[in-house]
């Protein structure tokens, strides 16, 4: 019973930096209809970022403030003079162009870094355990656990009670009525871009003393971030939260159960949503 | 206020108007009729940007304001109400127009619920939950916060109940009595002709009448060729 106690632990942990991951992709997607494939090179970025900081300044506080900050930049200057040329072409082109540059970021991460990963150690005061009677949990775990609630609280009540939230959903519904109120919609993409490229640099950061950091990270949060926007349902937050952690639970307690078998499970989860659920568990029709 | 001049407008290939030209002045009521598929839509969404002109120009202000971006015309001070009222059916009301409300705006949304008390009342309530009458009504009233100088109205009495109609002829009345000038689209005549100080006919994407409350009144032979059903 521990065990899979454990596991359901493990998988919420992985699954909010799933969420994290998932959430800008189905937000960009939701209001600015963009396929962005470049989606995973941010984690990668996030978890380099934490790997060179704190690797620099011994510091994860540091890294966990500044790495996300910097991919946000850097989402924010790639969207502003790059991707936004892309928003009138059919997606195949979006997907080439956003690959295209996903490699790009990945090869440069193997001649700064070189291809093999590169281990990060958790802060000082969260390494080891906690002993809960006779269940003992490694505390970077229960700390990513707990601050990723934190984030996606505050996550939420950025989209449900502020101004630029607002915005951002009505944006999802029709944005040539948001420019009739007068709100320039490009200024929206961008800050939306840079919001989902800083929250999945976050996802790296927070991810890195977990797994490390290695360059070929990008490719497979990507795919999973794709499977929790389909479980979740597309451009929902609510969908990713409940699909990243639906899919981190569904990963972590089938790999005690078949661990060969445990990614092959996420996509028969996912199968069986879109039998039962085409527009995801949260999604509109 | 408003100078459209030989506006040209193409869907694709399909050349949607030819040439129209209208004007609207400074706290005037326009109409805009003529049969489906005359254009009139077009004219709104060339003007506000939606569509782009390839030709003629739009002069807002004493200012050419064609070919600018659509959030740059609305924040110039025009304001459409397109037709089925685009309302966002997720957003509250509130929020609805808490997006559309501008710093120094002469309607804030405060007086807005006090001009019209039934949206104070569902001022929580999302906006897919409101009734036909009340989404039109949370339509104009989210245009009137952004502050318009000129309000475009794209078929505002569209599937409403004919006590809702007389409401809302009194509301744009009260707009113009604030000083805001009116483009009216609307299907139908009596509404027009209760409300409009002029009126413009198009067909087939050209202005083919142009006339007075008192000239449109007495031009029966007009009414009847442009805007009576065609029998087969």
């Amino acid at each position: 019973m521990n065990l899979y106690l454990i596991q359901v632990f493990n998988g919420l942990g992985i699954g909010m930096i799933y969420f994290l991951i998932a959430v800008g992709l189905t937000i960009i997607f939701g209001i600015m209809n963009f396929v962005n494939f470049a989606h995973g090179a941010f984690y990668l970025l996030g978890a380099y970022a934490c790997y060179a900081i704190a690797d620099l300044t011994g510091n994860f506080w540091l890294a966990l403030v500044l790495g996300p900050v910097a991919v946000g930049i850097g989402g924010w200057l790639g969207e502003r003079y790059f991707l936004s040329r892309l928003y009138r072409v059919p997606h195949m082109y979006q997907i080439l162009v956003t690959l295209g540059l996903a490699l790009v970021i990945q090869e440069m991460a193997v001649l700064i870094w070189g291809p093999i990963g590169k281990p990060i150690a958790p802060p000082e005061v969260f390494r080891g355990v906690m002993i809960f009677g006779n269940f003992a949990y490694p505390k970077y775990r229960l700390f990513l656990i707990g601050f990723t609630a934190i984030l996606a609280l505050a996550l939420w009540l950025l989209l449900e009670r502020t101004r630029y939230g607002a915005v951002l959903r009505a944006g999802t519904e029709s944005t040539e009525m948001v420019s009739l109120l007068g709100i320039n919609i490009f200024r929206v993409y961008s800050m939306t871009f840079a919001l989902g490229a800083f929250l999945a640099g976050l996802a790296g950061v927070l991810a890195a003393p977990i797994r490390g950091a290695e360059p070929f990270m990008g490719p497979d949060a990507l795919v999973i971030a794709f499977v929790v926007v389909v479980v979740g349902g597309l451009g929902s937050f609510a969908g990713a939260l409940v699909g990243g952690i639906v899919v981190g639970i569904v990963q972590s307690v089938m790999s005690s159960f078949w661990s060969e078998g445990a990614n092959i499970m996420i996509y028969v989860a996912m199968a069986l949503v879109i039998l039962l659920r085409p527009h995801g568990l949260l999604g509109r029709a | 206020m408003l100078t459209v001049d030989s506006l040209h407008s193409f869907y694709g290939k399909s050349h949607i108007l030819h040439g129209v030209a209208l004007e609207v002045a400074k706290g005037e009521i326009v109409s805009l009729l003529g049969r489906n598929g005359a254009g009139k839509t077009t004219t709104l969404k060339s003007i506000v940007g939606i569509v782009s002109p390839r030709e003629g120009r739009v002069i807002f202000d004493g200012q050419a304001i064609d070919g600018l971006p659509v959030h740059e015309i609305a924040g110039r001070g025009i304001a459409l109400v397109p037709e089925h009222r685009g309302i966002f059916g997720t957003l509250s009301v509130e929020e609805n127009l808490a997006i559309a409300c501008r710093k120094g705006s002469l309607w804030s949304i405060d007086a807005i619920y006090e001009f019209f008390p039934r949206l104070g009342e569902r001022r929580h309530s999302r906006g897919a939950n409101l009734s036909g009458g009340e989404q039109q009504m949370l339509a104009i009233a989210r245009a009137l916060v952004n502050n318009p100088k000129m309000l475009l109205l794209d078929e505002p009495t569209e599937g409403l109940a004919p006590v809702i109609v007389d409401e809302l002829i009194a509301v744009i009345r009260s707009i113009k009595a604030a000083g805001i000038a009116v483009l009216l689209v609307e299907q139908s005549l009596r509404v027009c002709m209760e409300l409009a100080d002029r009126h413009y006919i198009l067909e087939y994407g050209r202005i083919v009448y142009s006339g007075s409350r008192e000239q449109f009144q007495h031009a029966e032979a007009e009414r009847d060729r442009y805007l009576t059903l065609r029998s087969a």
